[in-house]
């Protein structure tokens, strides 16, 4: 499989959030303003991009040939935790009201399970097969999660001046703004290069 | 702190149901709702874990220095899933399959990380287990629901079993996923709504008597 069909899987046939529904917590519940939205996919995306970077080569060099492939979930686990621990004290020193706008979601972005997700379709083999591949995957997976953050919490800002009925208030109406926009996705499946 | 087991049932079950009312463990929820059995696995691997999790979380809860609890709930946590992930390889290999990236996944639901931190933390144990298996079966009840209305309306099949011809594809695919979950969250709220009410004037109606009498 070759870079471009990489490029365009993790970021739009096969979109993070409407298509794998990874990191779907996030999705909701931190796009009601666009800038947090985008402050969010922005951490999301680098801690991605640096899951793979990292726990590509430890599953690959490491665990398979000492033939200890089933401690792969707790390795990757703590790669992640360690790794939002430190994204975290730099977003803290470089930007206050970035990190104000997260609030509780970045301890979260551990827990956030397209990081986790990344980390196991990387190393499943069905879609990457070398490192170059899986940083470029997890790069544009990222990017693919924050386009659909972006898109959704415009929509989300039109939705406050609306009167819904009280069912379908809050996640519900949210969930169809994204069913919505997984159909619009649906269009990108089947392409390949 | 005391709780009463049937408190605990009707909090996982229905008032705290994790699915609906709470909206957690959202991503397996929408992802493996395709068919009836894989809910009813996830369903079942979750409350193993959630179990587990508990008891060995509420046995650790004075022990464990509360600055460094999250990773320490994370690694008690990842053990587990490694456990069911190992025994799922070797007995169930098919579900294993079905289930790819969604099995190690489960580390990370947070439905397993709330109920430690909301709960396990604070109880004894057998309280933790029994809060574990029912938040677990409201999870699981929940995911089940969905599967088969979509694997009926989506397949024309429920667990494998064909049932007739007609089948509308958009439930199998992922907006139907957002839909369907939508729908039941809307119904949810609409029955939960008329339910609170009703018992709140039955609790209105048992107080005006006491006061008559």
């Amino acid at each position: 499989m070759n870079y471009l069909t990489i490029i365009f899987t993790a970021m739009l046939s096969a979109n993070f959030v409407l298509v794998k529904f990874l990191g779907i917590c996030p999705f909701l519940g931190v796009s009601k303003s666009t800038k947090s939205a985008f402050g969010m996919g922005v951490a999301v995306t680098f801690v991605m991009t640096i899951t793979c970077l990292i726990t590509y080569p430890i599953y690959t060099y490491i665990l398979v040939p000492l033939g200890v492939e089933y401690l792969e979930i707790i390795v990757f686990i703590f790669v992640i935790a360690s790794l939002v621990q430190i994204i975290e004290i730099i977003i803290k020193k470089i930007s206050k009201p970035l990190y104000n706008a997260m609030g509780v979601y970045l301890p979260l972005i551990t827990t956030n399970c397209a990081v986790l997700g990344v980390a196991e379709i990387c190393i499943a083999g069905d879609i990457v097969f070398d490192l170059l591949g899986a940083v470029t995957y997890g790069l544009f997976g990222g990017l693919g999660f924050t386009l659909a953050m972006i898109l959704m919490s415009g929509m989300r800002e039109k939705l406050d001046t609306l009167s819904l009925p009280k069912p379908i208030e809050g996640f519900p109406v949210s969930m169809l703004l994204a069913c919505f926009m997984a159909m619009a996705f649906n269009v990108f499946v089947g392409i390949s290069f | 702190m005391k709780n009463n087991p049937k408190d605990l049932a009707l909090d996982g079950l229905i008032r705290q149901n994790p699915t609906f009312k709470l909206v957690l463990g959202t991503c397996p929820t929408l992802a493996l709702t395709t068919a009836a059995i894989n809910g009813v696995g996830m369903g079942l691997a979750v409350t193993f874990v959630l179990m587990c999790s508990n008891m060995i979380i509420s046995l650790l809860r004075n022990v464990i220095p509360s600055k460094v609890r999250i990773p320490a709930y994370i690694l008690i946590i990842a053990t587990f899933v490694t456990i069911v992930r190992m025994f799922l390889n070797k007995f169930a290999p098919s579900i294993a399959t079905a289930m790819g990236p969604y099995l190690p996944l489960i580390v990370v639901n947070c439905i397993i990380l709330g109920r430690a931190e909301a709960f396990a933390s604070k109880n004894p144990v057998v309280d933790s287990i029994l809060d574990g298996l029912f938040m677990g079966l409201g999870f699981m009840i929940a995911l089940t629901l969905m599967g088969v209305f979509r694997e009926v309306l989506g397949a024309g099949t429920v667990f494998g079993v064909k049932l007739w011809n007609f089948k509308i594809e958009f439930f199998t695919h992922a907006s139907g996923a957002l839909f369907t979950y939508a729908l039941f969250i809307a119904l949810f709220v609409y029955f939960y709504g008329l339910y609170s009410k009703k018992s709140k004037r039955k609790a209105l109606l048992a107080d005006k008597k006491e006061v008559k009498a």
